[in-house]
Formats: C-alpha cells, sequence, structure tokens
C-alpha cells in the first residue's frame, strides 16, 4: 500500500458512512475504505503507485468541505465525516465516467483484456449504454499515425483514458521516467520524451503496459492474449538471468499468452524485457518434439524406448570398454535443482565417475 | 565462486538483493547490471535516487549505471588485483579498516599488508590507468562508509586471474569490517537463473549435492549407503567442462552427455569446442530446440521448457524458489528428470547397477522411479544439509535463503553474520599479473565480451521471440569513436573483428560505451560467433577462461566483398537500432 508520507504515527477517528472506524495518520481515505470493505470506485489508482488523482471516480463528500474531493489524494484527520454513497457522488461518477468514455471506444469484444478490464467494470456498475453516450457527440480527436511505440510496445491513443498510472510506473517502478504527457485537451497523448541531459531512454520493460487499466498500452506482437475468463494463471520463477524474479504465466488452452507481474517476489512486481516478453519460444515452432537419432547423417525420429535404449547401449559399452571416466555429463544452470541432483546421482551413482559439471564459468 | 569459498569457505552471495535499497555505499564493478540483470540493476538506481546511497562504479566500459555513480573509476582490462590492492593500500596507509572486525575475524593480515606495500595508488595509475587521486577517493568512501555492499559478477571472474580477482575483493571487504553486517557483503550476480543451485546440488567434478567433497572417504561412504547402488563412488576430482573439450581432441573422453546447455556457442575459442564436440565418439543432447550443439550430435533428447515442469530454481542470494507446471510439453517432450530417471533404469540394467524398489524409504535412495520433482526434492534436502529444513510445502508461503537446516528454520538472508563459514576470514597476499593476451602491434584492440538487456546468452529462446529480436536484430561491434576514425568506419558498417584464433564480421556502433582502445561485442548471435575469438586461457583454479579479455584488430571490409556480401545483409533485415 502506498501511502502519504508523515513524520509519526497517530490513531485518527473518523465517521466513515455514519459507522466510526480508526485510522492512522498518513492514510488515505481511500486506504480507510478498502481497509473497511467500503467501496469507492477507482481508475487510476495503483496500490503499486503513489496516489494520482488523476480520475475523479473516488470522489467522496466530506461534511463541512464546498466540494467532494478525490479520496485517494485526501488525508484522513481527526474527527473527518465521510460519505462514499449519496445521490450526488452517484450523479458526478456516472458523468464523469461518460466523459472517460468519449475518449474510449466501445468495442469490447474484441479487445484482449475483455472481461478483466476496471473500466469496463465500472461502465457496467454504472449501467452506461450508447444511448447515454449520445449526450456527448464529441468527434474523437484524430491521432494520426501511433505516435508511441517501441518494437515491444504499441500503444493505442483512442483507448487511452490518460490515468497516468504509466508516468508513474515508468518512474515509480521502472526507475527510467521517459513518458509524460503530450499535447491539451481533447488532444492529450502519452509520449516518450525526447532524451534530455539524463540520457534517459525507454528500456521496453513494459512496467507502462502492465500497469494500464484499459489496454491502451500493449505488447506489439499482435498475438491474442486469450479470454480473461479461459485463462488459467500460474505463479512461477522467471527463467533468465540469476535474479530470479516471480512472473505469472497466462495459459489458454496449452499455450502460454502472456505474462504478467506477480505482486511480490525479489522483484517486487516490476519485470525486465526478457521476462515479460520474452516468452514466446515456449510455444515456437521450432521446439524438438521427438528423440532423433542421426544415422548416415540424417535425423531419424524415433520413440522413447528407441531413443533411450541406444544411448545406455553406447553408454555401458563405452564404460565396459574405456572405464567409467571415459564418459562425461554437462548439466545446466538453466535446470532445476531436483535434475540437477538426478544429472550427478546418474553419472556418480549409476555410472561411477565425478565427470560431473555445468555452465557456471560463461 | 573458488575465490570466495577460499577467503570465507562459502562461495555464494553473502547478502540479500533486497539490502541494495538499505545501505550507504555500493560498489559494482565488473557488471553492467542494468543490462545482464535489469531488476537488480533497478534497486540500484532506486537506492541511489530514492535512498542517497553512494555509488562507486568500476568498469573500463561506460555503462549505463555510471550516470548514477559518485564515482567512476576506468581501469584498464585485466587490471583489478592491481586497483583492488591499490585501494587497500590507500585503507591500510589511512588507518581506515575495521581493526576490532580483522583482530577478531581474520588471519593473514600480515600476509596482505606484505602483498599490497608496493600497490601505491601512483603505481597503481601506471598500471590501471586509474588517476591515483580518484583511486583514493573510492578507497575512503567504500572504507569510510558504516554499511558498504560490493556486487560484481563476470567482468571480475572471467579472467585468467579470476579466482585471485574475487579474493583480492574478499580482503578489501573483511579488512572494512563490511562482511557478515546488513548491507554489506561480497555479492557475485549469477548470470543464469539456476546456477546457484545446479552447484548446490552437487552438478560440480568436486563436490557432491551440498558442497561435500568426493575426495572426503566418510562423504562418499555416506552417499554410497544412501544411493544404495551398490556402485563404487570414485574418489577422484572429475573434469571441468573447460578441460572436456581438450580431453576430447585427446582422445580420453569418448562419450558426452549434454543436457541443456550450447557450448559450440557459449564456450571461449569456440571453433575449438566445434571441432571437439565433431570428432567425439557418441554425444547426447538433451534441449528444447535444436542448438547449434545439438546439430552435432549423435542423439538428441526433446525436453520441456521451464513452463512445462515443476521443480525449484534457487537464485544468485541463495533464494529457493517454486517453479510449477504450467502446460504440457510438445508432442513427445518430457521433463529433464523424467527422462533421467528413465535413462538411469536403462543403464542400470545392462551394468548390472542395484535398483532398490520404492524410492525414498528409510536412508535408502536408490530406487530411480520418482512419482514426481517433489519425491526428488525431498531426497536432495536428505543429503544437502543446508536444504534439509526446506519442502515444497514452505515454499508455497514463498522463497527460503539457504542455509536452513531444519523445519523451523526461517531460512539465512546474511552470511557470515558471527562467524565464517570456514571459521575465521582469510586475507591473501597477491601479486598482479597481466592478462594472458595482451593487445601488441599486430591486435591492437582489448575484445571484451558481454551480454544485452534484450538477449540471454547464446540466444537459443530470446532469438526466437519475435519481439526481442526485433528491438535487437542483431549483434554490433561497440567501438569508441577516436578509434574508429582513423581505421574509417561509421555506424553500421560491416568491420571484420579478427584474434589468433578466429575471426567475425559484423556491424559497428559507435559509442563512448567503449574505451579508446577497447572493443566490444556480444556471444547472443549465431551470425556473429564472438567466442570464436575469445581466449580460453583459463583460471588456474576455477577453470574459468579469460572471455573478458583477448587481442584483437578491427578491419574495415572493403567495397568489393560488401557487395559479395550483399545478400547475406539482406537477409538480416532493416536495422531498428
Amino acid at each position: 500500500m502506498v501511502t502519504l508520507r508523515t513524520k509519526e504515527l497517530r490513531r485518527i477517528h473518523l465517521t466513515l458512512d455514519g459507522k466510526p472506524v480508526l485510522a492512522r495518520s498518513g492514510q488515505t481515505i481511500l486506504d480507510v475504505a478498502r481497509e473497511n470493505d467500503v467501496y469507492i470506485p477507482t481508475l487510476c489508482y495503483s496500490d503499486k503507485l503513489r496516489p494520482l488523482g488523476t480520475c475523479r471516480m473516488c470522489l467522496v463528500e466530506i461534511e463541512g468541505t464546498a466540494m467532494p474531493v478525490t479520496s485517494c489524494t485526501t488525508p484522513v484527520s481527526e474527527g473527518m465525516v465521510v460519505h462514499t454513497d449519496t445521490a450526488n457522488l452517484d450523479n458526478l461518477r456516472r458523468e464523469n465516467l461518460k466523459l472517460i468514455l468519449t475518449r474510449h471506444p466501445y468495442n469490447c469484444p474484441s479487445c484482449d483484456i475483455n472481461g478483466a478490464c476496471e473500466l469496463q467494470d465500472l461502465v457496467y456498475r454504472y449501467d452506461i449504454s450508447h444511448q447515454d453516450m449520445h449526450a456527448y457527440q464529441i468527434k474523437p480527436a484524430d491521432f494520426g499515425e501511433t505516435p508511441w511505440a517501441t518494437p515491444l510496445i504499441t500503444y493505442h491513443p483512442r483507448r487511452c483514458i490518460l490515468c497516468g498510472r504509466c508516468v508513474s510506473a515508468c518512474t515509480e517502478i521502472a526507475e527510467v521516467g521517459v513518458l509524460a504527457y503530450k499535447g491539451r485537451g481533447s488532444d492529450t497523448i502519452i509520449a516518450s520524451t525526447e532524451p534530455n541531459e539524463f540520457g534517459r531512454e525507454c528500456i521496453s520493460c513494459g512496467e507502462c503496459l502492465a500497469s494500464c487499466p484499459v489496454d491502451a498500452l500493449v505488447e506489439a506482437n499482435g498475438q491474442p492474449k486469450g479470454k480473461a475468463w479461459e485463462t488459467k494463471k500460474v505463479k512461477t520463477i522467471c527463467t533468465y538471468c540469476g535474479t530470479g524474479c516471480e512472473l505469472i504465466l497466462n495459459v489458454s488452452g496449452n499455450k502460454v499468452t502472456h505474462v504478467s507481474p506477480s505482486r511480490g517476489g525479489v522483484n517486487q512486481g516490476a519485470l525486465c524485457a526478457k521476462g515479460r516478453f520474452g516468452y514466446d519460444f515456449i510455444n515456437h515452432k521450432d521446439r524438438l518434439r521427438s528423440p532423433m537419432i542421426r544415422r548416415d547423417g540424417y535425423w531419424e525420429e524415433v520413440n522413447w524406448d528407441v531413443a533411450l535404449d541406444y544411448v545406455a547401449d553406447k553408454f555401458a559399452a563405452i564404460k565396459q570398454r574405456e572405464g567409467a571416466d571415459a564418459l562425461a555429463g554437462l548439466s545446466s544452470a538453466r535446470c532445476t535443482n531436483e535434475e540437477n541432483y538426478l544429472f550427478q546421482k546418474l553419472f556418480r551413482g549409476v555410472l561411477g565417475t565425478n565427470n560431473v559439471d555445468h555452465c557456471a564459468r560463461l | 565462486m573458488a575465490g570466495l569459498a577460499a577467503s570465507f569457505g562459502s562461495g555464494a552471495m553473502t547478502n540479500t538483493i533486497a539490502e541494495i535499497e538499505n545501505t550507504d555505499v555500493i560498489l559494482v564493478t565488473g557488471s553492467n547490471t542494468t543490462e545482464g540483470h535489469p531488476i537488480i540493476g533497478r534497486r540500484i538506481k532506486r537506492a541511489v535516487e530514492r535512498r542517497n546511497a553512494k555509488l562507486i562504479v568500476i568498469d573500463p566500459r561506460k555503462i549505463e549505471l555510471v550516470k548514477f555513480a559518485h564515482i567512476w573509476l576506468r581501469p584498464l582490462p585485466g587490471t583489478e588485483v592491481a586497483w583492488i590492492n591499490g585501494m587497500i593500500h590507500v585503507i591500510l596507509n589511512e588507518g581506515l579498516w575495521a581493526k576490532d572486525y580483522v583482530a577478531k575475524r581474520t588471519e593473514g593480515f600480515e600476509e596482505l599488508c606484505e602483498a599490497v606495500a608496493s600497490y601505491t595508488p601512483e603505481r597503481v595509475e601506471a598500471i590501471s590507468g586509474i588517476p591515483a587521486q580518484e583511486l583514493t577517493r573510492a578507497a575512503r568512501l567504500y572504507a569510510e562508509a558504516p554499511k558498504a555492499m560490493i556486487l560484481y559478477a563476470m567482468g571480475i571472474t572471467q579472467h585468467s586471474s579470476g579466482t585471485d580477482n574475487v579474493k583480492a575483493l574478499a580482503n578489501l571487504a573483511m579488512l572494512c569490517g563490511k562482511v557478515g553486517i546488513e548491507g554489506g557483503g561480497l555479492n557475485p550476480l549469477r548470470g543464469q537463473n539456476n546456477v546457484q543451485g545446479a552447484c548446490d546440488m552437487g552438478a560440480l567434478p568436486n563436490t557432491l549435492p551440498g558442497y561435500q567433497k568426493v575426495t572426503d572417504e566418510n562423504v562418499l561412504a555416506s552417499f554410497q549407503q544412501a544411493w544404495g547402488t551398490g556402485v563404487r563412488l570414485s574418489n577422484r576430482v572429475g573434469m571441468a567442462s573447460t578441460d572436456m573439450t581438450k580431453a576430447i581432441l585427446q582422445g580420453t573422453l569418448r562419450g558426452l552427455y549434454i543436457m541443456g546447455e550450447n557450448p559450440v556457442m557459449s564456450d571461449a575459442n569456440a571453433s575449438e569446442a566445434r571441432k571437439a564436440f565433431e570428432d567425439i565418439e557418441f554425444l547426447v543432447v538433451q534441449d528444447i530446440f535444436l542448438s547449434e550443439t545439438a546439430q552435432l550430435a549423435d542423439v538428441v533428447l526433446p525436453a520441456a521448457s521451464f513452463a512445462e515442469k515443476d521443480g525449484t530454481f534457487t537464485n544468485t542470494e541463495r533464494r529457493v524458489q517454486r517453479v510449477r507446471k504450467a502446460i504440457e510439453p510438445p508432442g513427445q517432450a518430457r521433463a529433464d528428470w523424467e527422462i533421467l530417471a528413465d535413462l538411469a533404469q536403462r543403464l542400470a540394467m545392462r551394468l548390472q547397477v542395484n535398483m532398490p524398489a520404492a524410492a525414498g524409504t528409510g536412508q535408502s535412495f536408490g530406487s530411480w522411479s520418482y512419482h514426481d520433482a517433489e519425491a526428488i526434492f525431498n531426497e536432495a534436502a536428505r543429503l544437502a544439509p543446508a536444504y534439509a529444513g526446506i519442502s515444497y510445502e514452505r515454499l508455497e508461503q514463498g522463497g527460503i535463503q539457504w542455509p536452513c537446516p531444519s523445519k523451523y528454520h526461517p531460512g539465512t538472508p546474511i552470511l557470515h553474520s558471527q562467524r565464517f563459514a570456514r571459521g575465521l576470514g582469510k586475507f591473501f597476499g597477491l601479486e598482479w599479473n597481466p592478462p594472458a593476451e595482451m593487445p601488441d602491434e599486430e591486435y591492437p584492440f582489448y575484445l571484451s565480451t558481454g551480454r544485452i538487456r534484450y538477449h540471454y546468452h547464446t540466444g537459443t529462446m530470446t532469438r526466437r521471440s519475435k519481439g526481442l529480436n526485433r528491438i535487437a536484430p542483431e549483434g554490433r561491434i561497440e567501438i569508441n569513436p577516436q578509434d574508429a576514425q582513423p581505421l574509417g568506419i561509421v555506424t553500421g558498417e560491416r568491420v571484420r573483428v579478427i584474434s589468433r584464433r578466429g575471426s567475425v564480421e559484423a556491424r559497428v556502433r559507435l559509442t563512448e560505451r567503449s574505451a579508446p582502445g577497447m572493443v566490444f561485442g556480444t556471444f547472443h548471435f549465431s551470425e556473429t560467433p564472438i567466442n570464436q575469438l575469445t581466449n580460453d586461457a583459463l583460471d588456474p583454479v576455477a577453470k574459468i577462461p579469460e572471455l573478458k579479455v583477448c587481442a584483437v584488430r578491427v578491419e574495415k571490409i572493403k567495397r568489393a566483398e560488401l557487395a559479395a556480401l550483399q545478400p547475406a545483409i539482406a537477409e538480416m533485415g532493416v536495422d531498428a537500432c
């Protein structure tokens, strides 16, 4: 939870929708509401980022203040009386949501995150229909060519609701800080800044894309991600460098369709370009599918029995002819502990040689 | 890791990744962290930008972290022992060392003092090119910090003096009392997801699981009993991977089984490695792709990728973490452990080796009929003391850092906190020796190799990832503009890089990242197999090849030759950079 920074921690008493609740200084109204299972709608809020206060969905009323305030950016104070669910707020949120929707297309069925979209959830909750939108006949801005993209990330300005999560994520999570708002009014877009004096440049880590609530930032590979409700999520460890980042494989059918961040791990949910985008080798057409034996210079596909008997025959023959030390095994820093254990057990305990190593040195 | 083991008694990262954000000074050397370990690089940036940590970068290349560094020293490649000795010299001279710590927890201090006496900053400047004043500043900053962490990677170890380099860093860290404290330590960043685990599990020629020595008869006896196969375990230290190539060429090694590695691409002096694998009597390669090495095999066995099997990886900070099966492997492919267990049973039959019936019963682990990966893990954990308290059930709550000797032990984030694994920390008196090959008139440039953030190792996986391959489609040779000008080379031009062992053609990128007199290439691309150039001179102890320093010359490819190359260039696609 990202809370506002304070010097001391004090207990604070406030009233939330008529109920007395206890909070700690530094918490925002939204924090306290979530702790007490009181629903306040949000779009720009992410518990991985500092509060942004851009979407205006989380408005609440505080007795004694003239205007509603954004609950994600307002710290609690002693004796505060907060209302989160009034007819006025409902109206404001509804109208606000329609304004947000003037930028966002109504084509959910063909969207990758259909069923797992925070905006869609709110549209459903507030029951906003096409007819509702006729009141806002704003011609969508023409953004022309995709204004910003990397070979790994594509930006769709027509879907973007300008919440600013990606801008924050680029600074706060990725520690890169190259994204910014560009333009004014309905022409506003998210863009990469020119390389500045700090020489910062986009590293395509994809934190922006992972933080986007509406799929305006997507993977540039153009592959469908599978329906959210048919997707299985499997938490595992990245296969690349030694950092050991936790990540979630999203599986649809027997295919890994994308990688999403976990909440914890040594990486605190952050990922690099390889971890996030380097998964498509898994389902690559070049994967080996059958054991093969080379005969007269040609590969012959065989079944496991034939292949393993052949290997066993050859290894046994070499051992019997020249001793166990004429055999050696290169294990792998890419394989699991269990496999490395078995590999050395095989060479030591069955074949009888210590000629076992792996590629630690390279 | 032999250097760390000699100094401390354990060759693993002493502290945790998270502590990077809770220290005062970070010294990074021989690690291009933001490219090789981007998520650790991110921690370093956070430490500097949000926690006011001071960063010292010591690297011949102007890597990205230099932008965040308070002090950047640019030594000549292969001068590590000299500049580390120089820092120690300054610290001793100015009385900045941790006297109590040294007295209570270390031995060999006199030897150290004697060895570094001649390494005055001025002499170090002459050897390494680091200005004496700057070296002194860095030494003071490191020594005076309450907490300071050293991070290093292959830029330290891939030298013919790699073991000495690590011992020298260990000297520095112990002298300043920075080992065994939170936010301190000496931390090798491991390059591959499970190097740490492969070492822990005994995939090394000299140690059984848990770093128990194969030369210790008591250890052998206990494993012999546990495995119950009746095979007499060998007490002779086996061959290191880097010796295997030579043994094949000499005819003493006849059968080789390679699981999930691609040495034809990753070995130093790769053309010799290729010749060896072509010559060998019988080669089995078990992999997920038909890698450059698999293409030379007699038998290829299809394995499952990390997404298709259960198991555990142990990361660079000794954290054992669960890998979970998400999908089924393609075709007939099987998890590596299933293949190994199956093969073992077939071999046992032919070699008349005992195969006790049930796995994991009593003390006997001779059976190879494992029900799942967990059964194997439990067996390994019984035999490797540091893993004894870890189980799949516990790992569901998150990773555990070894040593974890018992069921309720929380794991160990910081090593050597009360005492060193070997008892007292040992100082070594070290002398600097130049790299095995230095630039000369014929080969005037240093060549160093490394990674870029979009690709991994020999590229077997990342080169097959569309997006990653689009963002970084080819291997470029990096050269300083100052050096490029006299050769008449501009960015994008094709050059030939030649060493005593081979030659490689690639396009160049002019960049200040490369120091004058130094070129850089990556080993990710089979089109530009940079390891055909590198030197296979080995560190005598760790058997690591000197991949980071060799001498090369750079030639511009002439226009006429280029015309002949056109079709090949067209095939490589549009340049995105």
